[in-house]
């Protein structure tokens, strides 16, 4: 039997997994994958209260967060292009202007 | 509308006009000067002498009117007039200062003084300063001069006359090094502010005594509140300050001594002769050295109190005079000696008012502004037709090239000789009289022989400048010249001056009616000594004939050898070598105040405060040591801000991490 308690610890995993990937990955658009996998995990979280409880609220969120996801999504590849642009490199550890 | 006219002016209301008329003139002519060199242009001469001039006769005028007012007012009314407080100053509840000005007997004779003697001398400026580039910059300074020293002599408090004997202090330093571009001139400046602020701490400690006193004295309440630096307010509450009445008066004598140039503080005037010569005549002869005299004459109902500070000020002061005078005797320099000469008088009115004639120091202030202001002005004369030389020994015969001149500074030299009838005589002779006659023979011996060398060393001036053979280069004497009218006409005025000013304290031995002393009994008080003077008036002539009689020897004797028999000065100052030494090096008081004062001064400062206090404690611990510390912290915090962005955000996840344990369990 596949409870509510199975999709709440898969979501943990794939937002930790996330997490993860933020941190320790240097190339930018995999973290930028990494962040989404995130907001999946989150989503997930959301439709799976949603079923157990009943409720469409839950599910009328997931759509806001994926319209919201839409718009990161074109923002962060424009960052990232234009970080391209200035300084060819994808890896986020060769970007430290803002070292001390 | 003419009534509400009418109302506004009256005596009272439009009598600050008196101060504020010079300070208008310094502002207006500093602000040119400023306006003119910040923009490299020249400001127009006529229109900084009809400003620079115009506001101190303005003054002069109001001033006689006021003394006219006074004057006649009916007999057995105070001639005394206070404008009221012009504005408050209230430090805290139990401590008001009321500003306002005081005309009365004394301050209006030291108003007239000044704003007249002044007027004259900012005429004379304009010949004598003709030439000179900071000409609009001159009169500034030689306005706010003005503003100030009436602030001082009018002032109906302490306070007030505190802000003005500072703000005259400003204005010599200021003036002294005028042509600051010569360091040596800027040093004798220098030297002038430096030693009037020893004199100036004294003086401030007095005030804050007798503040002190009174305040712990629980005063009643009365219509004076708690103005403890009214004059009035001192008077009235004066048995309060008996106990200490003598601190406070010699505290204030200290001031007076640095102001008025006595021993031990009188080393800056001569330095002081490094200024422009009409500034040595109004500044420091005949007006601000001698606020120290009228500090002590305002507060005459103090120094009764106290006979100890009377004799401490009498033989001050007539040691002072004997001692400067032997100084003058050798000097080469025409200011120099003028500038002894100066502390020597200065002398004798200390003299005066330590005997308790306080009535004849005033007098004799004012006798003395007229000749030394005349005697400075003619030096002036001399030295601008010499271009610039003040060495006297480079003059001779110079009668017949400047007879005015000549002529003015022999009325001024016989009148501080103290030859009947003109003005030193009778104003001398009256503080020697009042000396002798109030027992203090070894007093009126010691300023009776300083009389005497007092005649000898202006005739030898007089001898050696005017008369004899000319010492100088046939070029030179071709070029020497009578001084511009501007110049000439003040000299006649003051020679005028010179001659009559002292027929108005005229004593009664000698035919007179001594009006001024009459004049001044309204602040001074009908003193008891001269009761017994009305029974005979023999021994007051005796004296007075011996002293014209001494006086003319010593001055015929000093003109015939310094005009006709040079090589007797010399042979004397040979055969007695060591005097003379002596004499012109001044007692050597320079050299030992520098060597016992200066330089451990500059020892300790130099070595010790900025070498180990400054440049090792405050410069290398606290200064450096506080930006060490934060380079050091800064250092640290730095090796956290690596720019790599997952760092951060590793923080940052830990930190979420860390709230969340916080809040969830």
């Amino acid at each position: 039997m596949i409870t509510l308690h199975h999709y709440l610890v898969l979501a943990v995993i794939l937002f930790c997994i996330g997490v993860f990937g933020v941190i320790v990955r240097r190339n930018m658009l995999v973290i930028f994958m990494s962040i989404e996998l995130m907001l999946s995990s989150v989503n997930l979280v959301f439709l799976s209260f949603s079923r157990f409880l009943g409720s469409t609220d839950g599910q009328i969120w997931v759509f806001m967060v994926l319209t919201v996801a839409a718009a990161e999504a074109a923002v962060g590849l424009g960052i990232i292009v234009a970080l391209f642009r200035n300084k060819p490199t994808l890896y986020v550890d060769e970007v430290k202007e803002l070292k001390g | 509308m003419l009534d509400f006219i009418y109302k506004i002016i009256s005596p009272q209301t439009v009598a600050w006009l008196i101060v504020a008329f010079p300070l208008a003139g310094a502002t207006i002519n500093g602000m040119r000067s400023l306006v003119a060199s910040r923009f490299g242009k020249e400001t127009s001469h006529s229109l900084t002498s009809f400003i620079g001039c115009g506001f101190p006769i303005l003054s002069f005028v109001f001033t006689l009117v006021t003394f006219l007012l006074l004057i006649g007012f009916p007999a057995g009314q105070e001639p005394t007039m206070i404008t009221g407080p012009l504005f408050q100053w209230v430090l805290d509840k139990t401590l008001v200062v009321d500003i306002g000005l005081k005309f009365d007997q004394l301050s209006l004779v030291m108003g007239l003084i000044v704003t007249g003697v002044g007027s004259l001398i900012h005429l004379y400026s304009m010949g004598y300063m003709g030439h000179d580039e900071g000409y609009t910059r001159y009169f500034s300074y030689l306005n706010l001069f003005l503003f100030f020293m009436l602030l001082l002599v009018l002032a109906d408090n302490l306070v007030l006359l505190f802000v003005g004997w500072e703000g005259v202090g400003l204005c010599s330093y200021l003036l002294i090094g005028f042509w600051f571009e010569d360091p040596e001139k800027a040093a004798a400046g220098k030297k002038a502010f430096v030693v009037n602020r020893i004199g100036d701490a004294g003086f401030l400690l007095g005030i804050f005594l007798i503040y002190t006193t009174l305040a712990a004295n629980n005063l009643p309440i009365s219509e004076h509140g708690f103005k403890f630096f009214n004059f009035e307010v001192i008077q009235h509450y004066r048995a309060y300050l008996l106990p200490y009445a003598t601190p406070i008066c010699l505290l204030l004598f200290l001031g007076a001594c640095g102001k008025s140039a006595q021993i031990p503080l009188y080393v800056w005037l001569p330095d002081a002769m490094a200024g422009p010569t009409p500034v040595s005549a109004l500044i420091h002869a005949a007006t601000m050295v001698t606020a120290g005299i009228y500090m002590i004459a305002r507060l005459n109902f103090l120094y009764v109190l106290s006979p100890t500070a009377m004799t401490v000020v009498a033989w001050v002061g007539a040691l002072t005079a004997i001692f400067a005078a032997t100084i003058a005797v050798t000097q080469n320099d025409i200011k120099k000696v003028l500038a002894y000469s100066t502390i020597s008088q200065l002398g004798y009115m200390f003299l005066g008012l330590g005997v308790g004639a306080f009535s004849a120091s005033i007098f004799h202030l004012m006798t003395h502004a007229f000749f030394k202001a005349l005697l400075f002005l003619g030096a002036g004369s001399v030295i601008h037709a010499m271009s610039g030389d003040n060495d006297i020994r480079n003059y001779g015969g110079l009668k017949e090239k400047m007879p005015i001149t000549c002529w003015t500074f022999v009325m001024g030299a016989a009148a501080i000789a103290g030859i009947a009838p003109l003005s030193g005589f009778f104003s001398k002779d009256e503080i020697l009289w009042h000396t002798f006659h109030s027992g203090h023979t070894g007093l009126w011996l010691i300023g009776f022989i300083g009389a005497g060398l007092t005649a000898f060393y202006m005739f030898r001036l007089v001898g050696l400048t005017f008369f004899g053979e000319p010492q100088m280069s046939s070029t030179k004497w071709m070029k020497v010249h009578e001084s511009p009218p501007s110049m000439s006409s003040v000299l006649l005025i003051l020679g005028f001056l010179s001659v009559v000013g002292g027929w108005i304290g005229i004593p009664e031995a000698f035919g007179g009616g001594n009006h001024l002393h009459h004049w001044l009994e309204g602040v001074f008080g009908k003193v008891v000594v001269h009761e017994e003077m009305e029974v005979s008036h023999a021994p007051e002539i005796i004296l007075g004939v011996v002293s014209v009689l001494w006086a003319l020897h010593f001055a015929i004797l000093a003109s015939v050898i310094y005009a006709q028999r040079k090589e007797w000065p010399e042979k004397i100052a040979g055969r007695f070598h060591f005097v003379y030494e002596l004499l012109l090096n001044k007692y050597w008081i320079d050299e030992l105040y520098d060597f016992v004062i200066v330089r451990p001064l500059l020892f300790i400062s130099r070595n010790i405060l900025w070498g180990v206090v400054d440049e090792k404690w405050i410069d290398k611990y606290a200064v450096m040591g506080t930006g060490q510390m934060v380079l050091f912290w800064n250092r640290c915090v730095t090796r956290l801000q690596t720019g790599i962005v997952q760092q951060y955000l590793f923080f940052f996840v830990i930190g979420v991490i860390l709230m969340v344990w916080r809040y969830a369990f």
